[in-house]
């Protein structure tokens, strides 16, 4: 018995899209009001899916205890409350939803080892919304 | 091919616990979801099927007909219940999500003969679902 379980969870933080790669005026045309010097910040939502057999002992796919410890101590203490482009991960790269998602989702594949990883999905606002599962497709 | 989603709520009953476990092993793998006396939930169930839509209708499936056999099969077994004691399932299996899904795909599975089933998904509560699609 496969079955994908779904866990939601909430973190704040701040950014600002701008790219080294654009001139002032690309970069205020590409990203609009992103692209404020002083950042803005969202609540973000995330939703983290994993898949696999249903344990016979447990009725469990993995013990979400440990799952929850994995999320907050890899995911919510790193990026909330903190402003994203001073974190590594965004040294090289614009903090979109887009480039934080597949960050999320890299993190959590190395760190949380008790279940398959099938998809991350991160909510920006209650308007946009952005999954990765790891360069695969995503099963609806 | 299209898709049709049908919500239903219902509110149970359950807690988690192993025989086959000491209780010290029960409390650390449950953790709170150990205590006898159980705990309850809101569940929301979101049962898909997909079909092609009937020229003549416009439906994949008659909503009311779909309505009948989630009440019929599911509502009336596990609404207002106590999953370890009332529902025949969980005599043995520990009620978890995960469980609680496959059983009710399998209670609709052998009586949906109005439409091709997709997947369920239950909400125990807004921040956790399974979704389960058969025998994969």
């Amino acid at each position: 018995m496969k079955a994908h379980l779904t866990r939601r969870y909430w973190f704040s933080a701040s950014h600002r899209l701008h790219s080294d790669a654009f001139s002032a005026e690309e970069n205020r045309a590409t990203y609009g009001k992103c692209n404020n010097p002083h950042g803005h910040g969202h609540n973000y939502a995330l939703e983290v899916t994993v898949a696999g057999q249903v344990e016979p002992r447990t009725g469990m796919i993995c013990n979400l205890l440990d799952l929850d410890a994995a999320v907050e101590r890899h995911i919510l203490e790193r990026f909330g409350h903190e402003n994203l482009n001073l974190l590594p991960e965004f040294s090289g790269q614009v903090p979109t939803t887009e480039n934080l998602c597949r960050s999320i989702f890299e993190i959590l594949q190395r760190e949380f080892r008790a279940a398959h990883l099938e998809k991350v999905r991160l909510e920006e606002t209650m308007l946009n919304s952005f999954e990765y599962a790891g360069g695969e497709e995503i099963r609806r | 091919m299209v898709y049709l989603t049908r919500k239903c709520e219902f509110s149970a009953s359950h807690y988690y616990h192993n025989p086959e476990f000491s209780p010290e092993e029960n409390r650390r793998i449950f953790g709170k979801c150990n205590n006898p006396n159980g705990h309850g939930h809101n569940y929301t169930l979101e049962l898909t099927v997909k079909g092609r839509v009937d020229p003549r209708s416009g439906f994949v499936v008659d909503l009311k007909d779909l309505k009948e056999v989630l009440n019929r099969e599911v509502l009336e077994a596990l609404d207002h219940r106590f999953l370890n004691k009332e529902v025949p399932e969980f005599a043995q299996a520990i009620p978890t999500t995960e469980n609680l899904a496959v059983a009710i795909w399998n209670r609709l599975a052998g009586k949906m003969k109005i439409a091709q089933m997709h997947r369920v998904r239950v909400y125990e509560t807004p921040d956790l679902f399974v979704d389960y699609y058969g025998e994969e």
